[in-house]
């Protein structure tokens, strides 16, 4: 674990993500203010002692908000990286460990979800369940479906030859016993990396969608509504779009960092590719 | 080579073909009817069934998907339901926004990220390679439309330099039109620059180790030779890769982009479209947006082997 914090990269994601997931705990049980109470004589407030972010259009406190938006995004991030790595797996491991037909058939349906771009996919299907922060999870976690299916066929693909293996079949294993007990723990690293780059796009992804207003619906918080909603009046007050966006981009690079570091960690060979 | 060039052609045809059955899917099946998502709950089943009638939904699924797709082949995506005007008209309108918008970025993206990228990887760990590294890791974290928010801050709001939002046509007046272009395609290009001063950096570093480097300055050839005529050259390869991947992501980040600086592309479009329950609209964007990321993939592709005369094709 030491070692660990020997990588620049994975200190600094550390401490960010620690300090996103630690605003996220904290804000179940504490926020400065009730982030949905509207106070509209104090609109549009400065940053000073009792808001440190300053207050929005509807005198709503700016912290309280982005606090209780950590929840939002982490939730989004946890579910859709769920989805994508749980069917990824589904999709990937019979393509990899067979190969054959089956890997022909779910390789070019998955390339086809791959030639689309994540973000298009997931207002596609947004558009069609309908805007709502359950559906936005949902779209982003199937657009990530593809990247998790590559990389696990890719990885049985390979070590599927192995010796390791042949020793397991030798022992007289079964088919699921080797994909599972054998074959997988030896792919986690890979799958490991990139289930954190992912959480940090996530975060981006779902930032965007609630940003066009098909994500989290008001009143409840959401860093990419809240910048929405305050950019009609930033001629009046700069600070409700400066903290929501300084939110994204320390919980984005956190996980980013965090990702790499692991990954500078784990395989030193890989360093700077991405 | 031609055998290869058809191979991938003919699998790329068949990606397009997957798509746009999922589109189809996605957007006839999944939710039930959909005159009843265009209308709502309140329409009566006279008025349903005449847009039923007209959407041609009455017709077995695979033949409704033939025609759809017989029409998409041909430019033709059926008519808007909210303008009544042919959806390739609508297209090829707001293509006169978001082509440019594109093109802009990835002229910003080149201009910017490739001298960026041989700055740092030639003066390797020093202080300013340091500082190129930590800004460009900031910059893939900064969503585009934060970086948009905070450029009209800027640009429009304090030192009111350009305007901040809406599109003067290229036929009213082009300058201004190109003007009203600049400051989003700088947002648009944000994550792209950073992404591709990483991958200059990287590649120009792994180059500069190779044999035929230290070759090349063995034979005395001077420092700005070795990089320029030799590194730089052979490292750009990785960097035109990743360039064309970034078409697609480019025109799904111009939906956002356009929707924060008001701009009528075919992102505001689409977004619209959605709100409206436009849905054949919907179909048509997302057909056409996804064809021409499936169209750059390939091109990318191909151009690999031209690029690199070491790829062979197979």
């Amino acid at each position: 674990m030491i070692r660990c914090f020997k990588s620049r990269n994975f200190s600094i994601g550390f401490l960010l993500t620690g300090i996103v997931i630690l605003t996220t705990f904290l804000s179940f049980f504490y926020t400065p203010y009730d982030p949905n109470k509207m106070e509209i004589p104090a609109r549009l407030q400065k940053p000073d002692n009792d808001h440190w972010f300053g207050t929005d259009h509807y005198g709503r406190d700016i912290l309280s908000r982005v606090m209780k938006g950590a929840v939002n995004s982490i939730t989004v991030g946890l579910i859709a990286v769920g989805i994508g790595l749980s069917f990824g797996l589904l999709l990937g491991i019979p393509a990899g460990y067979y190969g054959g037909w089956a890997d022909e058939i779910i390789m070019r349906l998955i390339d086809a979800i791959y030639g689309f771009p994540a973000v298009l996919l997931a207002i596609l299907i947004t558009s069609i369940l309908g805007p709502g922060i359950k559906n936005s999870m949902i779209a982003i976690g199937i657009s990530y479906i593809p990247i998790f299916a590559r990389l696990t066929r890719g990885n049985f693909l390979s070590l599927r030859e192995r010796e390791f293996v042949s020793a397991a079949r030798a022992m007289g294993r079964g088919n699921l016993s080797i994909a599972w007990r054998h074959i997988l723990p030896n792919t986690l690293s890979v799958l490991i990396v990139q289930a954190t780059i992912c959480f940090a796009l996530a975060i981006l992804a779902e930032a965007g969608l609630s940003y066009l207003g098909l994500g989290t619906q008001p009143p409840d918080p959401s860093w990419g509504r809240m910048l929405k909603e305050a950019q009609t009046f930033m001629r009046l007050s700069p600070w409700p779009v400066i903290f929501p966006g300084l939110a994204i981009v320390i919980a984005t690079l956190g996980f980013n960092l965090l990702g790499d570091g692991v990954r500078d960690i784990l395989d030193p060979r890989m360093k700077f590719l991405r | 080579m031609w055998a290869y060039v058809v191979r991938r052609a003919l699998m790329y045809i068949i990606t397009l073909f997957l798509v746009s059955l999922i589109i189809f899917v996605v957007i006839r099946v999944m939710p039930g009817d959909p005159a009843q998502i265009i209308l709502g709950t309140e329409a009566t089943p006279a008025v349903l069934e005449r847009l039923r009638d007209k959407l041609g939904l009455n017709e077995p699924m695979i033949v409704q998907y033939l025609d759809w797709l017989e029409g998409a082949l041909t430019g033709n995506f059926g008519v808007s339901i909210n303008y009544d005007v042919p959806i390739s008209d609508l297209i090829a309108s707001r293509l006169l926004v978001t082509g440019p918008l594109t093109a802009l970025a990835i002229f910003f993206t080149i201009i910017l990220g490739i001298p960026l990228g041989i700055y740092a990887g030639v003066h390797r760990n020093s202080i300013r390679d340091y500082g190129i590294i930590v800004i460009s890791q900031l910059g893939i974290a900064m969503p585009a439309f934060w970086t948009g928010i905070l450029l009209i801050l800027l640009f429009s709001v304090r030192l009111r330099w350009f305007p901040a939002g809406g599109f003067t046509t290229w036929s009213e007046d082009p300058l201004a039109a190109l003007e009203s272009l600049l400051l989003p395609a700088l947002a648009l290009s944000g994550i792209r620059i950073a992404l591709i001063t990483r991958i200059m950096r990287s590649s120009l570093i792994d180059v500069l180790g190779e044999d035929y480097v230290r070759m090349a300055r063995s034979k005395g050839l001077t420092e700005r030779i070795v990089i320029y005529k030799h590194a730089v050259r052979n490292s750009l390869i990785s960097v035109i890769t990743v360039l064309g991947l970034q078409v697609g992501m480019l025109l799904a980040g111009a939906i956002i982009i356009e929707s924060v600086f008001y701009l009528p592309g075919m992102g505001r479009l689409l977004v619209l479209a959605i709100q409206q329950r436009d849905l054949p609209v919907v179909q048509g964007i997302v057909f056409f947006m996804a064809s021409v990321v499936i169209l750059v993939n390939f091109v990318v592709d191909i151009s690999y082997g031209i690029l690199d005369p070491r790829i062979g094709y197979e």
